[in-house]
């Protein structure tokens, strides 16, 4: 190939590999080659679709015009060809004209921009109402006017993260419990965040809405079908950041209604389970696994925290003292305020917060023996 | 336009050195101080920077004195105060404009207004107004809050308490030195050497005292009207803007007081006064930050 | 003043002359772009493969961090502030810049500045985490404690830029040659007049930001808490108030450098001088009104959003000026090939690439699925690596025969622009894929279906970082043992006040000012 050739062919090759593998996409391997934004299960999301593409291909007409002409020039205007330079540096016609055409395009686009936005921003008349929370990090769901409300983790293990157990199917996008909604229902989103910024965006809902603390944010979602839908945290908050997915589960409305009452059922049950008194084996069970999910992102699996960042729990004095659980369980019930130590009192069980504060308290080589009931947390919550 | 073919281009200088090394130790020194450390380094940067500035500004004025500076390096100083003045302005902009964002536009949202009908989710109860008593925090969580909003504000106590209200003494005391500092512009011009350094010096006194009542206002509200840093926005944009514009006065005033110095032994004439009107042009402008502070911090409210 | 320069280490310490401290910047920006490329590369290295291999998510998040702010503010802005040291008072006919002492001030402060940003790295705590753009709370109540150093670094490294516009200002507005009006100025110095002015309004709104963070985070404050009243999204709207002037701080300087080189290898003058003039004061108009854009998904009432989106889209009609203007240069020129041509045509087509991006983010409705993902992340390195890298190259590569009497190596500078080339778009265009398929930013893991781009990306990533090796080899072989040149205009087709003198450039040039008809 000539350099002149080489060029030309560089100068197309990027555009020319992206519309090959546009072809491709429609094949299997849709989703590993993706080349495109997905049209997604909204009519706002096809509705960003649709204007996504008008001014992806305005955009593609413009640049082969532009790039036609320069095109032309490099090559026919070669002083190696022997081009003699001419010597006009000014038109005054041209340059109103390459500023109107641009403007009249951008007015253009601008019609069909204002109408999608519009619908973007329409939230009125929804069904119901799903309040979001984004913690550091993890996402909590309340269903509002329902009495049902959970935390939702990532629960992909650490060995598929740190590269010592094959990575599954849905790596970092599985949770331990998803959003579940009704298809066919106007669901409003009402978005905040406790402690830093996130965002909660599904591709193929077309939402995505910052979830600022003190601030609620409103967006919405019409689904069509049935199904799963994964989406992620997309404000950098943390170290946790990538790990902190969102699984949304559209049921049909009438599984819809039974997933709630059952849900609603369990509820009830984990609030009987409090008033029961436990074994200390019983709490170091369920108490490892409950810290290594909540508050192993902070404190580290192994208790030692991040030094200058995150304390040790190991070692702690607040968790050392045997006898004197009053300190640890205010923290863990209420968090710090101004500190990234959350409060936990609203997002776990009773159950929970007892084996957690008790496996703290002796695990690790901290040994005090203590024993933690959720009755103890009930008493306290209900103390203050 | 260069006319002048005798630009003085400075043999080169150990001060720039000395003044980027000042700042770099104060940069390092500060962040461990706010942290808890010791204030050592900040402390042993300031000195270098006083002491590489003071020698920097002999140098400059040693440099005038010796007929070394042309025409045309005058007017590069003169636009160089200017705009560093213009960069002042902007920083002051940057707080004006949080004062306006939150007093129109962040409060009333958090409030439920502008279709921000769902923030009460949030801070039920919570209701705007301006001077913030009541943060959203108080309305929330009572008595364990972290921002408690002041007992008292300092806006507009009303006609009759009018003459009690220290911000309109301040306000005179001020307009009052803009127009001595401009007496004293007029007596140099007029070849007046005697009345330049008497309304230079009332100048300097004027902003001396405009400190003092400043000191006096600040004492008064963290000791007597609950009104510090930490009660809530209001005193927080309260604070941030007095306190940056009293910074300023103070640098002002140590400028001024510097070439009432120079005044007095003799370094200006009527044509060549750079110095003297680069304070006071700096002087104008912190006069000019406080009419905006008197009407949206204290009258506006 | 007619002698050369002192002797030894204390020629760079004490130095006054314009050309001296241009040098400076120059070698301090490019260390501060290998130590952010290679940031870069350890974020490309550990996006190879999905899961973790090499480092920690918060080291990951430090590197990015770093990363954006090294490159930002450590390696392009001083670049071109280098540039304007060297080239301004030889393009306008100045003996030298106006503050020659302040000017050394400007840039000594910088090293202070950069080793206190880096040193964070190896405190307790770590570097700065919270992103280049340090969104609060995350950047206060949350931060590490060393984000103190972070805020005093910014405020002097801020002081350095607004010195340093303030004698780029006087020294354009006074020192100009007699005759050299202002409509004579070459574009270089023009986008520089304008660049001068941006950064001197908001860099004082940047040091804003980071002030009441300081005092959020140590003085109880509660600008960026909404329970004392403040609002976190006031942080925001401060810091794009600066953040996106700074975008075209980084690129005006860039077009002007692209205003010189085209016409230079076309041989024909630059089509449109004046409306190139009045486009990029446009442009900076504009910058200061479409800050929002940024913030689409903020929560900002529908009219806000509304006129941000077409504010934001006016910024095309200016831009897209100044890209007609180059290709008519272009057409019926007499074009050569020569390396900074090569970076030039490609500065055309990668930039304007990238405006289309932009284009398409300032959509309100769009952006939602753009908005923090990969297409964003491709969209700024079209406009910033395509454009502020590739035009700080040509530029480099244009001037050195003019700065140190030498010739680079032709044949090496075309293979390194090929290879920069390809590399470039190799790891620059699939991320547009991945944004669009769902990859959020600021990622130090993703999910399996973005694996394989990820990969190529990162191939390509190394690919344009070695080809960087090549570039830093043909600079010092030049300087070192380039073919000698001697006279005054070292290419056929340059024009300017700077192509007069002799070649090398003596160390004092227009003790006495030309005159310019
Ligand atoms: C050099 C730096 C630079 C430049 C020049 C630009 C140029 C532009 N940018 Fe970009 N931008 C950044 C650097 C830059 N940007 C950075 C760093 C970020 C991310 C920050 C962060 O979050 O970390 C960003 C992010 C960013 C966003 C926010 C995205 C998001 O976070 O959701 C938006 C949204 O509107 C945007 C828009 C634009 C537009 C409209 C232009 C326009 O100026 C482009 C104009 C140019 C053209 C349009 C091409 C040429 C024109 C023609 C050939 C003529 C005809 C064309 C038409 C009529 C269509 N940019
Ligand atoms: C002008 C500014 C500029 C420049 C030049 C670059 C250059 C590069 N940038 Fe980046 N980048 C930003 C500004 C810039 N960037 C900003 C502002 C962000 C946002 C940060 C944030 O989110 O807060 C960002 C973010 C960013 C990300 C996203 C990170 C994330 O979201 O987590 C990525 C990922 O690929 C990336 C990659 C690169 C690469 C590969 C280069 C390459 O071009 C670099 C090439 C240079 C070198 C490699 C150095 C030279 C070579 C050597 C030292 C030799 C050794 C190397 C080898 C042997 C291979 N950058
Ligand atoms: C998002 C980060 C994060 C998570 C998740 C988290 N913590 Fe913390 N935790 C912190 C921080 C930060 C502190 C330090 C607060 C301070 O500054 O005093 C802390 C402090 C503590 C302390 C006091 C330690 C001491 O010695 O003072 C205890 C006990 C504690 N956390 C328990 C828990 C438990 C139990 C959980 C899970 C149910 C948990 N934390 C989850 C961040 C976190
Ligand atoms: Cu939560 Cu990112
Ligand atoms: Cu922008």
């Amino acid at each position: 190939m000539s350099r002149r050739a080489s060029m030309l062919f560089a100068l197309v090759f990027a555009p020319a590999i992206s519309l090959a593998f546009m072809s491709k996409a429609v094949a299997e391997e849709a989703q590993r080659w993706a080349v495109n934004m997905p049209k997604g299960a909204t009519p706002v999301s096809n509705a960003i679709y649709d204007i996504h593409m008008i001014i992806f291909w305005i955009c593609v007409v413009i640049g082969v015009g532009v790039f036609a002409v320069m095109f032309y020039s490099m090559f026919a205007h070669r002083k190696s060809k022997g081009a003699v330079a001419a010597n006009f540096h000014e038109n005054t016609t041209a340059e109103i004209v390459w500023t109107v055409i641009p403007a009249l395009l951008l007015i253009v686009m601008a019609v069909p921009a204002t109408t999608a936005l519009l619908d973007v921003y329409d939230t009125t008349e929804a069904e119901m109402d799903i309040k979001i929370t984004g913690y550091q990090w993890k996402w909590q769901y309340e269903y509002l006017g329902e009495d049902v409300a959970f935390v939702s983790e990532l629960t992909t293990p650490e060995e598929e993260i740190y590269n010592t157990a094959p990575k599954s199917q849905y790596y970092l996008q599985e949770v331990s419990q998803a959003l579940v909604l009704p298809a066919k229902t106007k669901v409003r989103f009402l978005i905040t965040g406790k402690d830093v910024i996130h965002s909660w965006w599904v591709v193929d809902l077309g939402v995505k809405k910052d979830a600022i603390p003190g601030v609620v944010n409103e967006a919405w979602a019409y689904i069509e079908e049935p199904g799963i839908y994964r989406g992620e945290c997309a404000e950098l908050c943390g170290k946790g950041h990538a790990f902190m997915p969102i699984v949304v589960n559209v049921l049909e409305k009438e599984e819809y209604n039974a997933w709630l009452a059952k849900k609603k059922e369990e509820v009830a049950a984990e609030r009987d389970l409090a008033k029961k008194t436990f074994t200390l084996d019983e709490l170091m069970a369920q108490g490892e696994a409950a810290y290594n999910r909540s508050c192993a992102a902070c404190h580290a699996g192994n208790g030692e925290g991040i030094p200058g960042v995150f304390p040790a729990l190991k070692g702690s004095a607040m968790a050392t003292t045997t006898g004197d659980y009053a300190a640890h369980l205010d923290i863990v019930v209420n968090g710090k305020a101004g500190t990234a130590m959350q409060a936990f009192g609203g997002q776990l069980s009773e159950v929970d917060i007892a084996a957690i504060i008790t496996y703290e308290r002796n695990a690790w080589g901290n040994s005090t023996g203590d024993l933690v009931q959720p009755l103890d947390v009930l008493k306290f919550k209900q103390g203050q | 336009m260069s006319t002048d073919s005798n630009y003085y281009v400075p043999e080169s200088s150990r001060l720039p050195i000395f003044a980027a090394t000042g700042m770099g130790v104060m940069a390092y020194g500060a962040g461990s101080w706010v942290q808890g450390g010791s204030a050592a380094f900040f402390l042993a940067g300031a000195l270098i920077m006083a002491f590489t500035l003071y020698t920097w500004f002999s140098t400059v004025i040693k440099e005038n004195m010796a007929g070394m500076n042309s025409d045309q390096l005058k007017r590069s100083y003169v636009w160089g105060m200017s705009w560093f003045i213009f960069s002042e302005v902007m920083f002051f902009a940057c707080f004006f404009g949080a004062l306006w964002y939150v007093r129109v536009l962040a409060l009333p949202w958090l409030g439920g207004e502008g279709g921000h009908a769902e923030s009460s989710l949030l801070w039920e109860g919570f209701k705007p107004e301006w001077p913030l008593m009541t943060t959203p925090d108080m309305v929330v969580n009572g008595d364990a809050a972290r921002f408690k909003g002041p007992d008292e504000n300092m806006s507009f106590p009303g006609w009759d308490k009018l003459f009690s209200w220290l911000p309109l003494w301040n306000t005179v005391v001020l307009l009052t030195s803009s127009v001595t500092v401009h007496m004293a512009h007029t007596a140099l011009k007029n070849h007046n050497h005697t009345k330049f350094n008497g309304w230079l010096g009332l100048t300097v006194l004027l902003g001396g005292i405009f400190l003092v009542l400043q000191a006096e206002e600040y004492i008064h509200a963290y000791q007597h009207m609950g009104l510090t840093l930490e009660s809530g926005i209001y005193g927080t944009t309260f604070f941030m803007l007095t306190g940056f514009h009293g910074a300023h006065v103070t640098m002002g005033t140590i400028m001024l007081l510097i070439q009432f110095l120079r005044g007095l032994k003799g370094h200006f004439t009527h044509d060549d006064a750079f110095g003297f009107e680069a304070a006071s042009w700096y002087w104008h402008f912190v006069d000019v930050v406080w009419v905006g502070l008197f009407i949206f911090v204290y009258v506006l409210a | 003043m007619a002698h050369g320069p002192a002797k030894g280490i204390g020629r760079w310490l004490f130095t006054t002359n314009h050309k001296d401290i241009g040098t400076l910047y120059l070698w301090f920006s490019f260390a501060m772009f290998l130590l952010g490329g290679t940031f870069a590369m350890v974020i490309r290295a550990e996006l190879f493969q999905p899961g973790m291999q090499l480092i920690k998510p918060e080291f990951f998040n430090q590197m990015t961090t770093m990363h954006g702010l090294v490159m930002v503010f450590g390696a392009i802005m001083p670049a071109f502030v280098g540039l304007a040291n060297w080239l301004i008072p030889m393009m306008i006919g100045a003996p030298d810049m106006a503050l020659p002492r302040m000017n050394n001030l400007s840039f000594w402060i910088l090293p202070f500045g950069f080793s206190l940003l880096a040193s964070t790295l190896f405190m307790e705590g770590g570097g700065p985490n919270f992103g280049w753009t340090f969104y609060a709370p995350l950047s206060t109540t949350y931060a590490p404690s060393t984000v103190n150093y972070f805020i005093f670094g910014m405020h002097i490294i801020g002081a350095s830029s607004i010195m340093g516009s303030i004698n780029i200002i006087a020294t354009v507005l006074n020192m100009r040659a007699p005759g050299m009006t202002l409509m004579k100025m070459p574009m270089f110095v023009w986008t520089w007049l304008i660049t001068a002015f941006l950064l001197i309004a908001v860099m004082p709104v940047l040091a804003g930001a980071v002030t009441m963070m300081l005092m959020d985070i140590n003085f109880g404050t509660s600008f960026f808490d909404a329970a004392g009243g403040g609002d976190p999204v006031l942080f925001q709207h401060v810091f794009w108030f600066f953040g996106h002037p700074e975008v075209y701080i980084i690129v005006l300087p860039a077009f002007g450098v692209i205003s010189h080189i085209i016409p230079t290898f076309s041989r024909k003058p630059l089509f449109g001088y004046s409306s190139m003039v009045y486009a990029t004061a446009s442009i900076a108009f504009l910058s200061f009104i479409v800050w929002a854009h940024h913030m689409f998904l903020v929560g900002m009432p529908i009219g806000g959003e509304l006129y941000f989106m077409y504010a934001t889209m006016l910024i095309a009609v200016p831009t897209a000026a100044k890209v007609f203007n180059w290709i008519s240069t272009m057409f019926r020129g007499s074009i050569s090939y020569e390396t900074p041509m090569l970076f030039a045509i490609a500065f055309v087509v990668l930039f304007t690439i990238g405006g289309f991006t932009g284009l398409m983010l300032a959509i309100a409705a769009a952006d939602v699925q753009y908005h923090d993902s990969y297409f964003v992340v491709a969209h700024f390195h079209y406009v910033m690596v395509a454009g502020a890298v590739f035009s700080g190259t040509a530029a480099v590569y244009y001037w050195l025969p003019k700065w140190c009497g030498r010739m680079y190596n032709e044949t090496m500078g075309k293979v390194q622009f090929w290879i920069s080339f390809i590399g470039f778009n190799i790891t620059f265009f699939p991320q547009h894929f991945l944004g669009l398929a769902g990859m959020p930013r600021r990622y130090a893991d993703y999910a399996l279906q973005f694996s394989d781009w990820n990969m190529i990306s990162s191939i390509g990533a190394f690919i344009y970082g070695a080809s960087q090796l090549l570039f830093i080899f043909n600079v010092i072989r030049t300087i070192r043992s380039g073919t000698p040149v001697s006279e005054p205009k070292t290419w056929e087709g340059a024009e300017g006040l700077e192509w007069t003198v002799a070649t090398p450039a003596p160390y004092h040039t227009f003790a006495t000012p030309p005159e310019v008809k």
